[in-house]
Order: C-alpha cells, then sequence, then structure tokens
C-alpha cells in the first residue's frame, strides 16, 4: 500500500467515527486529537478497524504512533507494505 | 426474544460466550458480533440489563439506575449501538443540592459550576479555571498517589462546602469517597462537567429493549435464566461454561459477573498463579445501595422539584457518613411524565450508598422493621420538597443492599464494582488464563452506564485480538 493509500485508508476510518470531521483544514505533522475532536475511544475504533480490515496487531504499547496524520502513515507503512 | 436456558437450542461450541448482561455484556457481545464472531449471552436473571434494570408494580414502573449520566453517552450510543438509541438521549436540566452548608440548582457542567462557585461560593476565577484545567488533564494512568480530598484541600483549603459541592454527586454516581485516588474523581466528575447530565427518554426498559433487538439482529444468541455455575479452564486455557451441568465450549468467555465472582466463584483460585492471587485477594469491593420506589396515583401530580436532588441534612459532607445504617444524606430522582412520553405517570426514588453487611446481619425480624424505618425516612426527607406525597402515592417499597445482592449476584451487594486495584486485575486477567475476559464495573472509573459501556469496547478488542491470534 502507498502512503497516500494509507492515509486515504485512515481517513476513511476516522470518517466512519465521526462523519463531521472536517479534513480540508487537517495539518498532517499536528495531533488529530486536538483538531478532530477525537478521544481514547476513537483512537481504540481505529485499531479495532485496522485489525478488522488488514489484520494488525497493534499492541497498546504503539497507539501513540496514531497520534498524528504522519506518524499513523510511518508506522503503518511496513506493516501494510504488502496489502 | 431471549429465550430462557431451559427452552433453548443452543449450539455446542461458540467463538465467544459472555456472562452476564449488564451494560458492558451487552455492549461486548455487540461489539464481537460486529467483529464475525458467533456469541452466546448468558444471563442469569429472567430479564436483561444487569443493574441496569426496572420493574412493573402496580402500573408503575421504577428505574433502579437510571438516574443521569454525562454526555459521552451520545457518541458512545452511536458508535457502539445505534442512531436511534443516540436519539433517546436528553437532557437533564435541574439538578438541585439541598443541604445545611448550602442550596442551589444548577445543570451541572462547567459553566454554571463556575459561576456558582464564584458567585455563591466566593472562589476566585482563576482558582475554578486552574481545578478545571487539573481534572480535566487526568488520565488513568496517571500518578495515583493524591487523594481526592488531598486534591481538595489544594484548592479549595479548609472549604467543606465547595468539598460537598464537588464530592456528594460524584459519591453516588460511582461510591468514590475523599480517601481514593483524585484521578478517579477528575476523570468522573470531568465527564459529567462537560455538557451536564443526562438521560435515556423511555426508560430503562426501552433501552434494554432496543439493545436487544440490535443484538438479535447482529445474530447474538442470548440465553435468559441460565445461571453459569463455572468456567471450565484446561491448562491454562477456557474450553468453555458449565451451565446446569452442560458444558458449552468456545474460544473465550468474557465474563461480565463481578471481577470477584469472576476468580473466586466461577474460574475458581486454582486457574490462577500465587501472584495474580496475591493481588486479586486485595480486591476491596465497594459500596452497596438502599433504595426507596415510590409511585405516585395515576389521577394525581406533583410540583417540578428537579430532575435529580442531593439532598442532606448532615451539617458536613462526610464520605462514611453517606454510607451510615441511618445515613442523612439521599438522592431523590423524579420522574415525570416526559421520562416515559405516553406512559404518563410520575415516579420518585431514593437512593442512598449503603453497607452490606449492615443488613446482612440482621435477623429476619429486624431487618423487616429496618427496611420499613428505611421506607420512613425517605418519605420524611422528601415530605421537604414535595409535601403531602405521601397521600398521592399508591406503591412505596424498599430495596436494601441483600436486594442487589439477590438479583445481581455481585460480592456484597456492590452497587459500583470495585475500587481502583480491580482494573487492573480485570484488564489482565486473560494473561493468566488464556481466553478469559472480564468486563464490568472495576476501578471506579469504569463505572455507571457510560463507564461500563466503554469498558465493554475496550475489553471486546482484546478478545478480538486475542481471537486473532488462535484461529
Amino acid at each position: 500500500m502507498t502512503r497516500d493509500a494509507i492515509k486515504d485508508l485512515v481517513l476513511e476510518i476516522i470518517e466512519d467515527i465521526d462523519e463531521d470531521a472536517d479534513f480540508d483544514t487537517l495539518e498532517s505533522d499536528k495531533p488529530l486529537r486536538d483538531q478532530l475532536d477525537l478521544d481514547s475511544m476513537d483512537f481504540l475504533d481505529i485499531v479495532m478497524e485496522l485489525r478488522k480490515r488488514h489484520k494488525l496487531q497493534i499492541p497498546e504499547e504503539d497507539y501513540p504512533e496514531l497520534a498524528t496524520l504522519d506518524s499513523c502513515v510511518n508506522y503503518l507503512e511496513p506493516l501494510l507494505k504488502d496489502a | 426474544m431471549p429465550v430462557s436456558f431451559a427452552k433453548a437450542a443452543l449450539a455446542n461450541r461458540y467463538d465467544v460466550i459472555i456472562i452476564g448482561s449488564g451494560l458492558g455484556g451487552l455492549t461486548s457481545a455487540n461489539r464481537l458480533a460486529y467483529c464475525g464472531y458467533k456469541v452466546l449471552l448468558l444471563e442469569y436473571h429472567t430479564q436483561l440489563g444487569g443493574l441496569a434494570t426496572w420493574f412493573k408494580r402496580k402500573g408503575h414502573i421504577f428505574d433502579v439506575s437510571l438516574h443521569g449520566f454525562p454526555y459521552g453517552m451520545v457518541k458512545t450510543c452511536k458508535k457502539y449501538w445505534n442512531k436511534e438509541i443516540m436519539n433517546s438521549i436528553v437532557q437533564l436540566k435541574n439538578i438541585v443540592f439541598d443541604n445545611p452548608q448550602f442550596h442551589l440548582e444548577t445543570t451541572f457542567d462547567r459553566l454554571d459550576f463556575t459561576e456558582k462557585l464564584n458567585k455563591q461560593f466566593k472562589i476566585p476565577e482563576s482558582t475554578i479555571n486552574a481545578f478545571f484545567s487539573r481534572v480535566a488533564g487526568m488520565n488513568f494512568y496517571d500518578d495515583q498517589s493524591m487523594t481526592t480530598r488531598e486534591l481538595f484541600e489544594e484548592f479549595f483549603p479548609g472549604r467543606s462546602d465547595v468539598h460537598r459541592l464537588l464530592m456528594e454527586p460524584i459519591s453516588y454516581a460511582n461510591g468514590s469517597t475523599l480517601n481514593d485516588p483524585a484521578i478517579t474523581y477528575g476523570i468522573v466528575f470531568s465527564n459529567f462537567m462537560n455538557k451536564g447530565v443526562f438521560t435515556f427518554e423511555g426508560g430503562t426498559d426501552k433501552l434494554i429493549g432496543m439493545m436487544t433487538d440490535e443484538l438479535e439482529k447482529n445474530g447474538v444468541t442470548i440465553c435468559t435464566s441460565a445461571k453459569v455455575d463455572r468456567i471450565v479452564v484446561d491448562n491454562g486455557v477456557v474450553r468453555g461454561v458449565e451451565v446446569q451441568g452442560k458444558l458449552i465450549e468456545c474460544g473465550s468467555v468474557v465474563s461480565n459477573s463481578g471481577i470477584t465472582n469472576t476468580i473466586y466463584n466461577l474460574a475458581g483460585i486454582d486457574s490462577f498463579s500465587d501472584d495474580f492471587m496475591a493481588k486479586a485477594d486485595k480486591i476491596r469491593v465497594n459500596n452497596s445501595s438502599c433504595q426507596v420506589y415510590m409511585g405516585i396515583k395515576k389521577e394525581e401530580k406533583i410540583d417540578d422539584i428537579g430532575d435529580l436532588l442531593f439532598t442532606s441534612t448532615a451539617e458536613e459532607f462526610d464520605s462514611s457518613e453517606l454510607c451510615d445504617f441511618t445515613t442523612k444524606s439521599k438522592t431523590f430522582s423524579v420522574y415525570y411524565p416526559k421520562t416515559r412520553p405516553g406512559h404518563d405517570r410520575y415516579t420518585i426514588v431514593a437512593s442512598m450508598n449503603s453497607n452490606f453487611e449492615d443488613w446482612n446481619s440482621l435477623s429476619e425480624e429486624t431487618y423487616a422493621i429496618e427496611k420499613q424505618n428505611l421506607i420512613d425516612r425517605a418519605l420524611i426527607d422528601l415530605d421537604r420538597y414535595l409535601p403531602g406525597a405521601k397521600d398521592k402515592m399508591d406503591w412505596i417499597e424498599a430495596a436494601t443492599p441483600k436486594t442487589f445482592n439477590r438479583y445481581t449476584l455481585h460480592t456484597q451487594g456492590t452497587s459500583f464494582g470495585t475500587k481502583f486495584e480491580g482494573l487492573d486485575i480485570s484488564r489482565n486477567i486473560f494473561k493468566e488464563v488464556s481466553g478469559l475476559f472480564h468486563v464490568g464495573s472495576v476501578g471506579i472509573i469504569m463505572s455507571g452506564w457510560l463507564g461500563a459501556i466503554n469498558y465493554g469496547v475496550i475489553v471486546s478488542n482484546d478478545v478480538d485480538a486475542y481471537m486473532r491470534t488462535i484461529t
């Protein structure tokens, strides 16, 4: 999966969680949590959805890697290289 | 429709078996069905919901634990249940405090509390803001050495009236005291302060009915009158559960019976390591409750005196006074016709915190007398707000910690699960016995309707991760 495809995947999952999420002003190097009104439960949803769609097991200690859109892509890129 | 165990045609094996249908168990069932697992939900009682329950008497419907939850419930119901359930959530706008130290009416949110603390209690706005910032920034993994008492003393030294305003509602919400970790207070208090107090229009029966429909739509098999005798563990791995002598196999068990029940009565202490048991033996369960349920005659009306009243005639707030056998402190939840549109009845539920042993140690005769005394005290207290209301009632009955124990099987009838240490045990139980998970009120923060539902989601994530390693 390309970096752009991973980015789209993450945004698609977030949109399912919060249909009112506004991506137009999203800065990819800033915490998603501050920009999109996401809470810790929402991040858990992202983890569950990634497991469901791509069989990814993300351990709890890696959750901070999902903080920004950029860090999501960096973290997921090697894991999804064959997807 | 859920069927009773005796009449159910069950498979020999399920992916996941959920023991208990409290809000945590129901939510785990729904999430795991969503993840694609074949789920069996077993409930000991004839009715689903656990402590999120109700009962009918003489045309009245009494809600047991529908007293108000934080706004976070809206998002949680939308994500983990459905929009229909979310759309039934409405605000309770009039929360009343009445005690010898102060009287006030509030929407119970940050804005209104800031104003009250500033104008009525003369606390500088900078102190109020600093306090709100501190509690809003608290996480469950933060240092827990500070107690709520110390937190209050830091911001509002010597102000027992302010301590009362801040603590009393939370003590009723989750049984916590001034001696519990400040983080447990901060997390729950901040949740409420976000937007105020909300309820479920249509009542508990409607909510549980809607959840049952959703579960069945998603393929969950639901069995009532199904008391699990034990969780069968083979060489450190869950094999299934035993109900009325019948073994039902599964990949995972999610126990929504209390954490202490799960360890001591269902899995058995031999299933766990000495280290784990040393920690489990230290789990303290929270207090239980007493309630008095009062129904107003069909043709009668009562005035609007507020939705939720925190009342006390005790001079000062004291966590242990709240649990006293003859406590002077109680809440009144008042259910107007708006609670169940179309049903158009008024009911009032008085709730008190209470200790199991105080009631369990009584002889049968004394128990009956004390139950009547409990009712009489509630009626006297209610008369201050609704003079003469007693004459408009056609049903009054009481519940004690023994009642809670009988219907929920909770250890010592606990209404709020365990103290903080229970959370760690609950979260890590699957590392001791593969495939065994616990969901339910633990650690004070995973308590109440919102806490129970969110914890059901958190545990489902653990279950899903585990199930993918074994299939």
